[in-house]
């Protein structure tokens, strides 16, 4: 199964409740996956730095090598807040590349989740609620986010295979369904010059939207495009720094509902994950159509939807 | 009148109570309130009751439903009113996937539109959609009448077998083994008869087209003989 919630603010009011809202969409739909549970959200930019967020299994440890790691590469210019097993490092643009590099060669098993102007990702094993409580994910405030709640199919049970994936700057992607010529895919990618974490299907359409977005693709033309590409089933819902998609595959058999008023737009895997958002009542909701793009940019090209079939 | 917040009751309270009810029950008329989108409200009722939920609901309202009439004053998730016996079901919002699947008997009216896989292997249910239907409705279908007033999707009544299609506006395609037929005056009874029972009497039959079977995909054909 697997339970997917986003949410796209249009409403700067709402921005210090996103965490919360969608903390509770992504709880209502825990028993549609109970093996993991992740969060991307999209916050706050400060120019020129990127936000690094790292995951390490046994963080008592590891994150006292990770700050010295860090101050070798920035000093005292980059702060790390620690949450749990994460640890968000705020540093330089142009630092990154090094400490990518640095944290390749150190013996720790500490691994990037995400690096973006804003996005920021906590996903670890267990249930919603917990993944939730751990991050503190209630209190942050933000623009956008997505949830997922997975129940796995196609790889293992580990944090790496939470969901949502990142592949590119400020780019993740939630996945209900599975895919059936990822192996080929990846290889093509690979040639491409991108790098894969796992072995898990939905981080090669996470893969494959980010080659298209870096080849000059927008989110919309990038979606496009998978339904040609991608075979297998799949509802996926993707973020970028400003923008947020919906695509379902042409056969649809997994489940999305989607609301919108003058303040959002929301998305669930079921109905239930949007009962509680302020106004749905008087919300147009909606099943997303098969093969359909459905795609909405803060940086205008609001509520554009287009038929791709 | 039995009343039900979902809110506050859980479910199981609200089946537990329809599947109490006996012929000799003289409260039969239930109110359900903030269903929220749960799975499995009213279903499996074997008795004539009255049912109205008042919000929308998740997946299999209604679902197996014997002789009641049940209204969902709000949309409804996947597969309401599967495995209809008898009764009704209203919805009236929209509907998701595979509405009045594998049903038997009784009339689904949907209001709104319903999506893929309406009438999924349909089995003698009537179902009338005022609004559109998606990809693959009625696939399969066995007996019984769907109704659609707006389009239908792709591969309408693929492989399918005797239920008769009734759509008011364009088709997107047939699948296979699906063939537009002649409107005869007993199918424009038909219409008329289930256009009025779901409440649509102001639809004019006259403005549907018919499809059904070639049946030349579930009929053994001499030729074919050497494949098996």
């Amino acid at each position: 199964m697997c339970g997917i919630v986003g949410l796209f603010l249009k409403d700067r009011a709402l921005e210090d409740r996103l965490g919360e809202m969608l903390s509770d969409m992504l709880i209502t739909m825990t028993d549609r996956g109970p093996d993991s549970a992740g969060i991307a959200i999209y916050g706050k930019a400060t120019p020129g730095r990127m936000k690094v967020t790292v995951q390490s299994d046994a963080p008592r440890t590891e994150f006292p090598v990770l700050e010295t790691l860090v101050r070798d590469v920035a000093g005292k210019s980059a702060p790390i807040t620690v949450k749990d097993s994460h640890a968000v490092i705020e540093i330089d643009r142009e630092k990154v590349d090094a400490l990518r590099a640095a944290f390749a060669a150190a013996p720790q098993t500490f691994r990037i989740m995400s690096v973006g102007e804003t996005m920021e990702i906590y996903k670890e094993t267990g249930l919603p609620k917990d993944v939730v409580s751990r991050f503190a994910i209630r209190s942050m405030r933000g623009t956008h986010g997505i949830g997922h709640t997975r129940m796995a199919t196609e790889s293992a049970v580990t944090t790496l295979g939470a969901h949502p994936f990142s592949t590119g700057d400020d780019q993740c992607l939630v996945h209900n369904g599975s895919l059936s010529n990822h192996n080929n895919l990846r290889r093509d990618l690979l040639r491409q010059g991108i790098g894969f974490e796992t072995e898990n299907d939905s981080e090669v359409a996470a893969a494959y939207l980010t080659a298209r977005m870096r080849a000059g693709s927008n989110l919309g033309e990038a979606l496009t495009s998978a339904l040609d590409d991608l075979d297998g089933f799949f509802t996926f819902v993707v973020g970028t720094k400003t923008g947020f998609g919906v695509l379902r595959d042409p056969i649809a058999c997994k489940p999305a509902v989607m609301a919108e008023t003058e303040r959002y737009v929301a998305f669930g895997s079921e109905y239930r994950a949007l009962v509680g958002l302020p106004g749905i009542d008087a919300a147009r909701v909606w099943e997303p159509e098969p093969a359909s793009v459905y795609f909405w940019d803060r940086d205008g090209a609001a509520g554009q939807a287009m038929l791709a079939a | 009148m039995p009343a039900f917040d979902l809110a506050a009751t859980p479910l199981r309270d609200l089946n537990h109570a329809l599947h109490a009810v006996t012929p000799k029950t003289n409260d039969r008329a239930f109110e359900i309130r903030n269903p929220r989108g749960s799975h499995a409200v009213a279903v499996g009722c074997s008795e004539p009751v009255t049912v109205a939920v008042h919000g929308s609901v998740g997946y299999y309202c209604g679902g197996m439903n014997a002789a009641a009439d049940i209204t969902i004053h709000g949309s409804a998730g996947p597969g309401v009113a599967e495995n209809m016996m008898s009764g009704r079901v209203v919805v009236e919002g929209d509907a998701s996937q595979y509405a009045g699947a594998t049903g038997r008997g009784g009339l689904l009216v949907i209001k709104g539109n319903a999506s893929s896989r309406c009438g999924i292997s349909m089995k003698g249910i009537d179902i009338v959609v005022g609004g559109n239907v998606g990809h693959m409705s009625a696939f399969m279908g066995q007996s019984g009448h769907l109704v659609v007033c707006g389009d239908a999707g792709e591969a309408l009544g693929d492989s399918l077998y005797e239920a008769k299609l009734f759509v008011r506006g364009k088709v997107k395609s047939l699948g296979a083994d699906c063939v537009e037929k002649e409107m005869r005056p007993e199918h424009l009874q038909t219409l008329e008869r289930l256009l009025a029972a779901a409440g649509m009497a102001e639809v004019e039959p006259a403005q549907f087209r018919r499809y059904g079977s070639a049946r030349k995909l579930y009929t053994f054909n001499i030729d074919n003989a050497d494949a098996y």
